[in-house]
């Protein structure tokens, strides 16, 4: 039986204005357990705390009601004077009497009386608290950036200069991502290679930070501060460490008519390439798919030029076993798949790219030099369409397309116009627009100087058909502000593609336990407050697995990842929340239902040895929560069938106790 | 009629929310009868959806739609304009002597080339 | 004639982080609303077990209203659209019963939604008064 103190709190005149305290302390006496019960005028004032103290001591207390205000304010305060007199800190609890009783309520009679009800409802559950005490759990000082994109590049720069050892994992063979694919950044237009590399080779420079690239996360066990990865290296046929990226086997490699990713497929590569000259790691990577050395067993020619000796057609891939105790996904986008918009005439005409393709054209570095050239016949194009919008805010019953606006799509058909305009004085370019949205610092100004200095069309309305006829591509549109149809025989169409998440984002999601939206995209602990971190706790998000951005905002949000990961790894243990779900054994049938509810991946199932009354042993398959995983909302208490699963601090006991003692 | 009344009568008989346009003008840049019409397949959805139906049901745009179908194919919305129109059409028709095809029209427009089927379906479309 | 005026009894269960803040933002606003309705604090709406409810109409509560944060403002991101379909499946069987549909309720209160907590108690309250004392599902063994 719990010896319980009961203190009302007048705080002045807020709750005494309304509650008669005086009674309310009496009334309270007389409930099962309490022993000793008083009123002062400010319980959390160091005199009140003191009375707190010293009555524990005098009366022998085991447990504490406070009626005062909200537990929001105070409960903290109290929970550290129960400390201080000994007891364990969760064995207080508050009765709302200010926010919820005397402040809401002004008769004195009716505000006493629910008073009492309220102090009632926390003595009936005190008398069921158990001492609870946190757990702790170590933290690894090493954090884990799946992605080498711009957002991973930061995230991981910024936690090595923290000073904490960071592995970047980069399922292509160079980091980079999208933007060392990209030609200029708006709306300043500096060089996306100029501001890029150089935050590569501090990567590559760095010693804290290790570069996995050509890898994947195959495999992730555990929780925050101590996350088991798995990590595939596959096997790219060269010795990483020999390799001096000299390029010899990729100019002499006979097999060169292999489709360049890098390029988006608009020219070829060799089988064993380099994807870019900047690349990092700058070394050679044999692709497995067209080496005729690896499919048929001859011409070895790469091996035979290579002065380092680097390659190695035996290699296999490899699995590396690490311990985090953070992980930041930064896995980035795509555009989307063109297949389902047959009116666009993408799949049926070269003239008709996509804007990342238009980048590649226009980039000094792509297949054409720099120079804007037709895929199809190389000729330089005069009418150039753009149309925004390409499977984006498309109605999910559409069928096609996506539903989120992209974000980015408004601002670089605005930068490609103006840059090709600037270019090419000679060529005519057409923007189809829904709407232009610039939300940004710059955005618009940067937009309207496409329109005003460099004459770029801005014609409201979408493309309905595109229709290749001859050399030329008829784009039929609609002109809505002018009230007409419109029909181009444009040279060039570049489509604003919609971007989507990364296919790799929902296996890792279900690896990390890391909850997405339906759009695939990562969602955040809390869309405004905690928008870096995932509802898993020890998992941040980095640019655009969390959803559309530009390079500024994906660079700030990898720094704000970066910062929580730091804040992360500079504590030695993790200190939990004791207020969390625990599974009765005994009682648990092994149904999985909890499991499946846990928004954060806390329960798993385990085979345990029992040992039944007849002396023989059980294999069973039980729950296990882990404590510093579950966050206590309690869930999984709910669903469970056989009523194994409970909450510490909230047990159905306690409050059932509090129904009861309220509709008494 | 009731103009409330008609508009939410051509909503219900074509299953089509208006609301859900975002006025992009994609059915009207793939209409092949666009420069036939008066009003085009956007301004149909955006006056029922304001309930300015009477200047609809009077125009001769209502019998050039041809029900391709291309708007509602690529309407990335997924409004469905071409379903409004047949409705408002419906409506025009279903009104008192407003019958835009008679059994006396036939034997002028008659050749050979003309399947059965044809004239079954302008009878649907254009009678009540 | 009535001799004493009838009050009904309202077990509100409110999630920490939404609901429960919203009650404490309708007291430091000094919004009005019954005293007969008591709260019982639960860190999330998907914590509140059928059977808390069921208890509460056992031993004689008149209405059970149940608030958490407004779908997908979860503070464990998605345990209200748990508490959304249990609920729903609850009240159906409640109804079933003879426990009216304006005996339960579920509503989606934020921490800002003060105003809103109040005028929904106060909506609340009403209508359960209007409705009367509930005996249906009384035990009364209770009582005793």
């Amino acid at each position: 039986m719990q010896r319980i103190g009961v203190f009302v709190c007048w705080c002045g005149s807020n709750i005494a204005g309304t509650v008669d305290v005086v009674a309310v302390a009496e009334a309270l006496k007389k409930e099962p357990g309490v022993v000793f019960s008083t009123d002062y005028q400010y319980m959390c004032s160091q005199a009140g705390q003191d009375l707190i103290v010293s009555s524990v001591k005098e009366h022998n207390l085991t447990g504490l009601v406070i009626c005062s205000c909200s537990p929001r304010m105070h409960e903290a305060t109290f929970r550290k004077t129960a400390q201080v007199a000994g007891l364990n800190p969760y064995m207080v609890e508050i009765a709302n009497i200010r926010e919820q009783c005397s402040w809401v309520h002004k008769d004195m009679p009716i505000g006493t009386e629910k008073a009492i009800i309220l102090g009632k409802a926390a003595v009936a559950k005190v008398n069921l608290n158990a001492p609870l005490t946190p757990g702790e759990s170590p933290v690894t000082k090493r954090a884990l950036v799946i992605g080498g994109g711009i957002a991973g590049i930061q995230t991981a720069l910024d936690i090595a200069d923290a000073g904490f050892p960071v592995d970047i994992v980069e399922k292509k063979p160079t980091i980079g991502g999208k933007m060392a694919q990209l030609d200029k950044t708006f709306p300043t237009l500096d060089c996306a290679a100029c501001i890029l590399t150089p935050k590569m080779v501090d990567v590559a420079q760095h010693e804290n930070i290790r570069i996995f690239s050509y890898s994947e996360v195959t495999d992730v066990k555990g929780f925050i501060g101590n996350f088991d990865v798995t990590i595939k290296k596959n096997a790219r046929f060269v010795n990483e460490d020999i390799c001096t990226g000299c390029g010899d086997c990729v100019t002499k490699c006979p097999q060169k008519k292999v489709p360049n990713e890098f390029n988006l497929g608009m020219d070829n590569r060799s089988a064993i390439y380099i994807p870019f000259a900047q690349a990092v790691p700058k070394v050679a990577t044999i692709d497995p798919a067209h080496c005729t050395m690896l499919k048929t067993g001859k011409c070895g020619v790469c091996s035979k030029v290579c002065k380092a000796n680097a390659i190695d057609y035996t290699q296999k891939d490899e699995f590396i076993t690490e311990r985090y105790g953070a992980i930041v996904v930064a896995t980035g986008f795509d555009p989307i798949s063109m297949d389902k918009f047959d009116e666009f005439a993408y799949n049926q005409s070269k003239d008709v790219i996509t804007s990342l393709e238009f980048e590649r054209l226009t980039n000094a570095a792509g297949p054409t030099a720099g120079k804007l050239l037709r895929p199809s016949d190389g000729e330089h194009p005069h009418k150039i369409v753009f149309v925004q919008c390409v499977g984006s805010r498309c109605d999910s019953c559409a069928e096609k397309g996506k539903e989120y606006c992209s974000k980015i799509c408004c601002m670089y058909t605005a930068k490609h116009a103006m840059l090709t305009r600037d270019k090419y004085p000679d060529t005519e370019v057409y923007v189809f627009y829904i709407d232009v949205r610039t939300p940004g610092k710059n955005f618009d100004e940067f937009y309207r100087r496409a329109v005003e200095e460099y004459d770029v069309h801005y014609i409201k309305g979408m493309v309905g058909k595109i229709t290749p006829e001859g050399k030329k591509l008829m784009v039929r549109a609609s002109d809505l502000l002018d009230g007409k149809q419109l029909n181009i025989d444009a040279d060039l169409v570049v489509l604003a593609t919609a971007i989507e998440p990364d296919k790799s984002a929902r296996s890792l999601a279900t690896m990390l336990t890391a909850s997405m939206d339906t759009n695939d995209f990562f969602t955040e602990a809390h869309p405004k407050l905690r928008p870096v971190e995932s509802p898993t706790a020890g998992v941040f998000l980095s640019g655009t697995c969390q959803g559309p951005k530009d390079i500024p905002e994906t660079v700030s949000q990898a720094g704000a990842a970066a910062s929580k990961v730091i804040g992360l790894l500079a504590k030695d243990k993790l200190k939990g929340n004791p207020c969390v779900a625990s599974s009765d054994e005994l009682m648990c049938n092994g149904c999985s239902s909890c499991e499946k509810v846990c928004p954060y991946g806390a329960i798993t199932y385990e085979n345990k040895e029992f040992r039944m009354p007849d002396r023989t042993t059980r294999v069973r398959r039980v729950a296990s929560v882990n404590p510093a995983v579950c966050q206590g909302c309690g869930c999984c208490t709910v669903t469970c069938p056989s009523g194994a699963m409970d909450l510490r601090g909230f047990m159905n006991e306690q409050i059932m106790a509090e129904v009861d003692a309220i509709c008494k | 009629m009731n103009k409330k009344y008609l508009r939410e009568d051509i909503i219900r008989m074509s299953g089509v929310n208006p609301k859900k346009c975002m006025r992009c003008g994609k059915c009207s840049g793939t209409c092949p009868a666009y420069d036939e019409m008066e009003y085009h397949p956007h301004q149909f959805v955006s006056m029922v959806e304001s309930g300015d139906i009477e200047p609809l049901l009077e125009s001769d745009s209502l019998y050039r739609c041809l029900t391709c179908f291309a708007c509602v194919e690529r309407c990335p919305r997924g409004v469905e304009p071409a379903k409004l129109i047949e409705a408002v059409r419906l409506t025009a028709i279903r009104r008192q002597g407003a019958n835009r095809l008679t059994p006396n029209d036939i034997p002028a427009m008659l050749d050979d080339e003309i399947p059965q089927q044809a004239l079954v379906s302008a009878f649907r479309k254009y009678t009540k | 004639m009535q001799v004493k005026e009838y009050k009904p009894l309202i077990v509100a269960f409110c999630c920490n982080w939404c609901s429960y803040a919203g009650a404490d933002l309708a007291g430091n606003n000094r919004l009005n609303y019954p005293a007969d309705v008591k709260i019982i604090r639960v860190p999330c709406s998907c914590r509140v077990n059928p059977m808390f409810i069921l208890r509460a109409f056992q031993r004689g509560a008149d209405g059970v209203i149940l608030c958490g944060c407004h779908p997908g403002d979860c503070h464990y991101t998605s345990g209200n659209y748990f508490t959304r379909r249990r609920m729903a499946m609850l009240f159906s069987m409640l109804d079933f019963l003879g426990i009216e549909r304006e005996r339960t309720r579920v509503e989606w209160v934020s921490a800002a939604e003060g105003a809103k907590f109040a005028a929904t108690m106060n909506d609340f309250v009403t209508q359960v008064a209007a409705l009367g004392e509930n005996k249906r599902l009384e035990d009364l063994r209770c009582k005793k």
